[in-house]
């Protein structure tokens, strides 16, 4: 109903002319990132499953170099379990170091802007939340951290993307073949990651941002000028690599505090387009690798179809809604032909605004380039529905692994309809690929819910940072934490987060959000690989077609739906309803 | 046999309306998680109610939250009334057989009267014509017609003789001619019976590797709901909304599947029951779940896709054989050939054996290895056989195969019909033709195996040519020819190996290690007890088409369960609607907007919502126990037609339910 009035009302409006050339910008940035991905799925598949690339000449013998070094043997065999191990092993680490660094680095070189060390429980955070792929700031990037330990965390951005592609890739090896106990080795996957996929793509998205005007400089802060008279103090850094990374891995965590809406980090309409493409593309080719690798090219279509219908879903309302504008901000007879301009930038406008708040929280980024706590009510539904489902695309790697999650409930279920022992790709669903799949479907609902419930319990703690009273305070709290569980790292804002309550609540979600989701998927898919293989009947439910796709569609909506709708319900759906 | 299919008989429902009752116990109901919870509910309404005539004042009034724990229990004990209804009716179905072979008197060899009921394994007892059989055995001397209508339905007497594969008897039925001693098979109260009686009981039943992981899924979706009601608290806190007890409780039991819940066990001792009702005893209910999962039918030919035994229709000479010569060898090699196409050629020949006066003969008899049999006497030695067994035999004694016998036995074999090549003293006389024929309507059954994805493979002695003919005549899509007893075993071994579900029928203790390495294999009573031991059915009927019908139950004893597990959960969307308005309203009015449904008030919109979800289980009960019906559509257009009936269905069918009993409360509130 509210879409067919939002529908109405645009044609009603089409004519203007710069309405028709921010959708036509969506419509581009859509179709470049679909066109983009699905070459770049095929050499995915090829740089995982061994074969020759273009950049072999190259990267050979640089990674050779680097298993000598680390005493790694390429052409061990990994279970899932030591693909696990290895994983939470090399995690550790990095986290271990990441703390150093970020609590010594008022002492360490490249600093030279002076900025102080961090706070235990600021490092804990901000370490943990790098190295999940979140990148929840609880500090502004201008006077937080160093540039070393910039570099740092732009290090954890191409390992933390790698480590969730090199998960998926364990799911891709056990429906390869028709049984397998070992699924290769995950320090191949983690490093043909980084140097293979990330590295190549990151360089191309920098080299437009520095040509579009983002700072590449080892220099402090600059002193300009302005046409007043006054002297302005401006940050500047190795900003280009950051964000290039920081899209292409969808880590999103920004160089500096205003993240994609600094004027530096995302200067012009095109390097939005760039970056938006940029964080899209490998989760889209994650979905096509999927299918050449497994050689079931008709599931990833299944597959991007489901996906895409859940994000236009949650897009077209949200690009409508932000391009009508605000009714309060209209009543006071501001002109609102521009859409809900507060809290968006100019430069990019509301169209582009509205569409890469679900982008980012679709496909788990988290950079943003509007302010959502300005987004109207339902769109700030939509954009935590988008965190809630976690699948519509996702993250590198882990957006596949929690669709997976979702496709192995639906099989069953729907196995169960046809009057057959649910079978997936040939290995039969039991108990205990059931116990591990509702356990994780389970998590993330229990995670928000939980961790909402606390600082909503303990107000002194939680609710009390909230910069607005009632629904609006409601949803900023729900938003902070769903974005800690679905590993997105943006913020709704409004939230005094740098405190003792903040780092290490969020921490603690973010850490039982990644590795569980990860490792439970991958667990599956190891059982599974042992199992006996099928062969394909008449009997068998094929999971290749429309009607599956719809099932799987159904069953994610009626889990978010069913999970969230009170805690919804008391947030924005409340909101938007005393609003009208 | 009565097959009354009415579903609730009154002395039924009586037993069930106790039951429901005593199933109340936490002890028993802690094995369902969700109904489980649901009682938890109700305990927790009662001492709110307790809690209000002592005086508290902020839980609302003392008829609506008697009302609503009320309505717990009541789901409660529909939940339970489902279990034991279908309970009940297994038990019937099963005394019902039982019943006949109870006191029974036995007649011992040492001629003492005894009754069935103190007969031990291993007893041996004397039954002759009118007696009715004591207990389940294995003849050990003689030969006797037997009805066997009070089992099986079936009016037409049977032979049961010692020896072979149709010794077994069965307590309850009738000797009709003859005497027969027979040894006790079983201990008492351990026949497959008592053994399926156990298991509707509920004594022995276990989960079957299905029914846990949708226990487990339904688990998971109950403690979703756990924790959504209960962070509601501090977020309605943090919103300044005070919600009742009963108000969280009735969220609570609304949103857990209680609806697939209740019915669960119900559904699975309903596919036991419809199994008994087609007359075949299940010995677990794993093996009804696996029957629907078969990918692999073996079939034997004879009986099953061809109507009882091969004839001898023609004989055919060799060139500078007479026909008298042929017809003597053929009909002496037969005479102590007591199969029947044995007996065929005699009934062919019309000729008295005896009257060629034989003396001293000594038969070589039929067996599955030789594959062939005949007679020596006076130094003449004719075998009659499968072409292979007589050329070997032909070749090895240095005579030669004769070219226009090779001509005919291929002519018979592409026709359908089965070369019997005659010998006498190693020399070929000619064949004997023997012809099937496949039975009527056979072709559709397999046509609809087909839509299931289910192979069928016809398992014969038949020559391949033969095999082949007959295989494409009732549409099988494989055949295993000459097959010997190690040859299915083979069979079914590779096709498992392969990932497949393979189901088979047998009688013969040959059958036995193929029966237990078969994932479904299911005995006929009238085989032996090796058989009977090794499946894990045993079809009264003896009716080898049964399979099919097996096949079937399975499918719809999952599907039932999976849809009325879609239904149950897309019930919630309709509860959600009715309950969160009524939850929010007075302290946030504008959310009167979700009270899409227009309910009357806050408290007429929850017992609604709570009434509807209890009554919803009643009125499934009879789809719980009959099933959802299969249609052989392919899985794609099966999938969709359930989404739309259960999953559609399951959304809209609430809406009207709750909108219904909402106007119908509001009229006493």
């Amino acid at each position: 109903m509210l879409v067919v009035g939002l529908m109405s009302d645009f044609i009603q409006r089409e004519s203007t002319n710069h309405m028709n050339t921010e959708i036509f910008g969506i419509g581009g940035m859509f179709a470049a990132s679909v066109l983009l991905a699905m070459p770049l799925g095929r050499y995915i598949s090829n740089v995982y499953s061994g074969e020759r690339t273009l950049l072999d000449p190259l990267f050979n013998p640089l990674e050779r170099i680097f298993y000598t070094i680390s005493r790694i043997d390429p052409h061990i065999e990994m279970g899932w379990k030591q693909h696990m191990q290895a994983m939470l092993v090399i995690n550790l680490l990095w986290f271990l170091m990441s703390m150093l660094i970020l609590m010594t680095q008022g002492a360490l070189p490249l600093n030279p802007d002076g900025n102080p060390s961090m706070s235990a429980d600021l490092a804990f955070n901000t370490s943990v939340s790098f190295l999940v792929n979140c990148d929840l700031q609880h500090y502004a990037g201008e006077s937080g951290v160093s540039y070393l330990s910039q570099f740092w965390l732009m290090f954890l951005q191409f390992v933390s993307a790698a480590t969730g592609m090199a998960a998926v890739v364990v799911l891709f090896r056990a429906f390869r073949d028709k049984t397998a106990q070992t699924l290769g080795n995950f320090y191949v996957y983690l490093v043909k990651s980084c140097t293979r996929i990330l590295l190549p793509l990151s360089l191309i998205l920098a080299l437009v941002l520095v040509f579009e005007g983002t700072p590449m400089t080892f220099a402090g802060k600059d002193t300009i000028t302005t046409l007043q008279g006054d002297t302005v103090e401006v940050s500047r850094g190795p900003a280009a690599a950051f964000v290039a990374i920081k899209h292409v891995g969808t880590n999103g965590g920004g160089f500096f505090g205003a993240n994609s809406a600094h004027p530096l980090e995302n200067p012009s309409y095109l390097s939005n387009m760039v970056e938006m493409v940029g964080q899209m593309i490998i989760p889209l080719a994650m979905i096509f690798a999927f299918g050449h690798f497994i050689r079931r090219r008709k599931l990833s279509w299944v597959i991007f179809g489901v996906m895409t219908l859940g994000f236009m879903v949650l897009t077209i309302p949200n690009v409508l809604m932000e391009m009508r504008g605000n009714p309060a901000i209209a009543q006071m007879g501001v002109d609102s032909a521009l859409g809900a301009m507060e809290g968006k930038e100019v430069r990019i406008g509301a169209a582009a605004s509205g569409f890469w708040s679900i982008v980012t929280t679709a496909i788990s980024t988290g950079s943003v380039n509007a302010m959502h706590d300005s987004s109207m009510p339902l769109s700030g539904m939509n954009q935590l529905l988008a965190m809630m489902v976690n699948a519509f695309y996702g993250g590198c790697g882990v957006g596949l692994l929690n669709f997976f999650i979702y496709i192995i409930l639906a099989v069953f279920i729907s196995g169960l309809m046809v009057g057959r022992t649910p079978e997936f790709l040939g290995k039969k669903v039991e108990a205990q690929e059931m116990k591990i799949a509702m356990f994780v479907a389970l998590l993330h609902p229990f995670l928000i819910l939980v961790a909402t419930g606390l600082a909503t319990a303990f107000p002194a703690q939680g609710a009390s940072t909230v910069s607005n009273p009632g629904f609006h305070g409601f949803s900023e709290i729900l938003y902070e934490y769903t974005s800690s569980a679905a590993n997105n790292g943006s913020g709704f804002e409004g939230l005094g987060d740098n405190t003792l309550w903040w780092n290490i609540t969020t921490g603690i979600v973010l850490i039982l959000s990644r590795f569980l989701p990860i490792i439970g998927p991958v667990a599956i898919a190891g059982l599974m690989a042992q199992k006996k293989y099928i062969p394909e009947g008449e009997g068998t439910l094929k999971t290749d077609t429309g009607t599956f796709g719809m099932m799987i569609f159904t069953v994610i909506v009626i889990i978010a739906a069913l999970s969230f709708f009170p805690a919804l319900a008391l947030g924005p759906i409340a909101e938007y309803f005393s609003m009208i | 046999m009565s097959t009354n299919s009415s579903l609730f008989q009154q002395e039924m429902v009586q037993q069930a309306l106790k039951q429901s009752f005593v199933k109340l116990n936490p002890k028993v109901l802690y094995r369902n998680p969700v109904m489980f919870t649901v009682e938890v509910g109700t305990l927790i309404m009662a001492m709110v109610c307790v809690w209000i005539l002592a005086g508290e004042r902020s839980q609302g009034s003392f008829g609506y939250n008697f009302t609503v724990c009320i309505i717990l229990l009541l789901t409660l004990l529909f939940g339970n009334f489902a279990e034991a209804i279908a309970e009940a009716r297994g038990k019937a179905q099963a005394n019902s057989l039982r019943k006949t072979r109870e006191e029974t008197p036995a007649r011992l060899q040492n001629g003492q009267i005894i009754s069935s009921a103190a007969l031990k394994k291993d007893d041996v007892f004397i039954c002759v014509s009118g007696d009715i059989i004591p207990s389940d055995g294995e003849i050990v001397q003689g030969l006797a017609t037997i009805d066997e209508s009070a089992i099986t339905g079936e009016s037409a007497p049977v032979i049961r003789e010692a020896g072979g594969d149709k010794s077994s008897v069965t307590g309850g039925t009738r000797v009709l001619s003859d005497k027969i001693v027979v040894r006790v098979t079983t201990q008492p109260g351990e026949s497959f019976l008592d053994k399926m009686i156990a298991l509707v009981e509920g004594a022995s039943r276990q989960k079957t590797p299905n029914e846990i992981a949708l226990t487990i899924l339904l688990a998971g979706f109950t403690l979703v709901f756990i924790i959504v009601t209960v962070t509601l608290k501090p977020f309605a806190d943090y919103a300044n909304v005070s919600i009742t007890i009963a108000s969280f409780i009735a969220l609570f039991v609304c949103l857990i599947p209680t609806t697939i819940g209740g019915l669960l066990s119900a559904i699975g001792i309903a596919g036991m029951d419809r199994a008994l009702r087609a007359n075949v005893i299940t010995k677990s209910g794993k093996a009804v779940e696996t029957a629907g999962d078969i990918d692999v039918l073996l079939l034997d030919k004879t009986g099953t896709i061809t109507i009882g035994n091969r004839k001898a229709t023609r004989l055919y000479t060799a060139d500078g054989v007479e026909m008298d010569t042929l017809t003597r060898a053929a009909v002496l090699s037969s005479m102590a050939d007591e199969t029947p196409e044995g007996k065929s050629v005699i009934e062919l020949a019309a000729v008295d054996p005896s009257a060629y006066g034989v003396s001293n003969p000594v038969y070589v008899k039929f067996t599955a290895e030789t594959r062939s049999s005949g007679i020596d006497f006076d130094g003449i030695r004719i075998r009659k056989g499968a072409t292979d067994t007589i050329r070997s035999l032909v070749l090895a004694a240095g005579h030669t195969f004769p070219k226009e016998v090779e001509g005919r036995v291929h002519l018979i074999a592409e026709h359908g019909g089965t070369p019997l090549v005659v010998s006498q003293n190693e020399v070929v006389l000619g064949v004997i033709e023997l012809q099937d024929i496949v039975k009527p309507g056979i072709q559709e059954r397999f046509e609809r195996l087909r839509k299931m994805g289910i192979k069928t493979v016809m398992v014969t002695g038949d020559n391949p040519l033969t095999a082949k003919y007959i295989a494409k005549k009732a549409g099988v899509d494989d055949f295993i020819a000459e097959a010997k007893p190690e040859d299915k075993m083979n069979y079914i071994k590779k096709e498992q190996s392969e990932g497949r579900l393979v189901a088979m029928m047998g009688d013969g203790t040959n059958d036995a290690p193929a029966l237990a390495q078969a994932d479904v294999g299911v005995a006929m009573n009238s085989g032996t007890q090796a058989a009977k031991e090794a499946g894990n059915m045993v079809d009264l009927d003896n009716d080898p088409t049964k399979l099919i019908e097996v096949v079937e139950i399975g499918k719809q004893l999952l599907m039932t369960r999976g849809t009325l597990t879609t239904f149950s959960i897309a019930n919630d969307v309709a509860k959600y609607f009715a309950i969160i308005p009524a939850l929010f309203i007075t302290a946030v009015p504008s959310l009167q907007a979700l009270n899409i449904m227009n309910l009357h008030s806050p408290q007429s919109a929850i017992l609604s919502a709570v009434l509807f979800n209890a009554i919803i289980i009643p009125l499934l009960i009879p789809l719980a126990l009959k099933g959802v019906a299969y249609k052989p559509i392919g899985a794609s257009a099966l999938l969709r037609r359930n989404l739309l009936l259960f999953g559609l269905g399951g959304i809209l069918v609430p809406f009207i339910g709750i909108k219904i009993i909402d106007m119908l409360v509001s009229l006493w509130m």
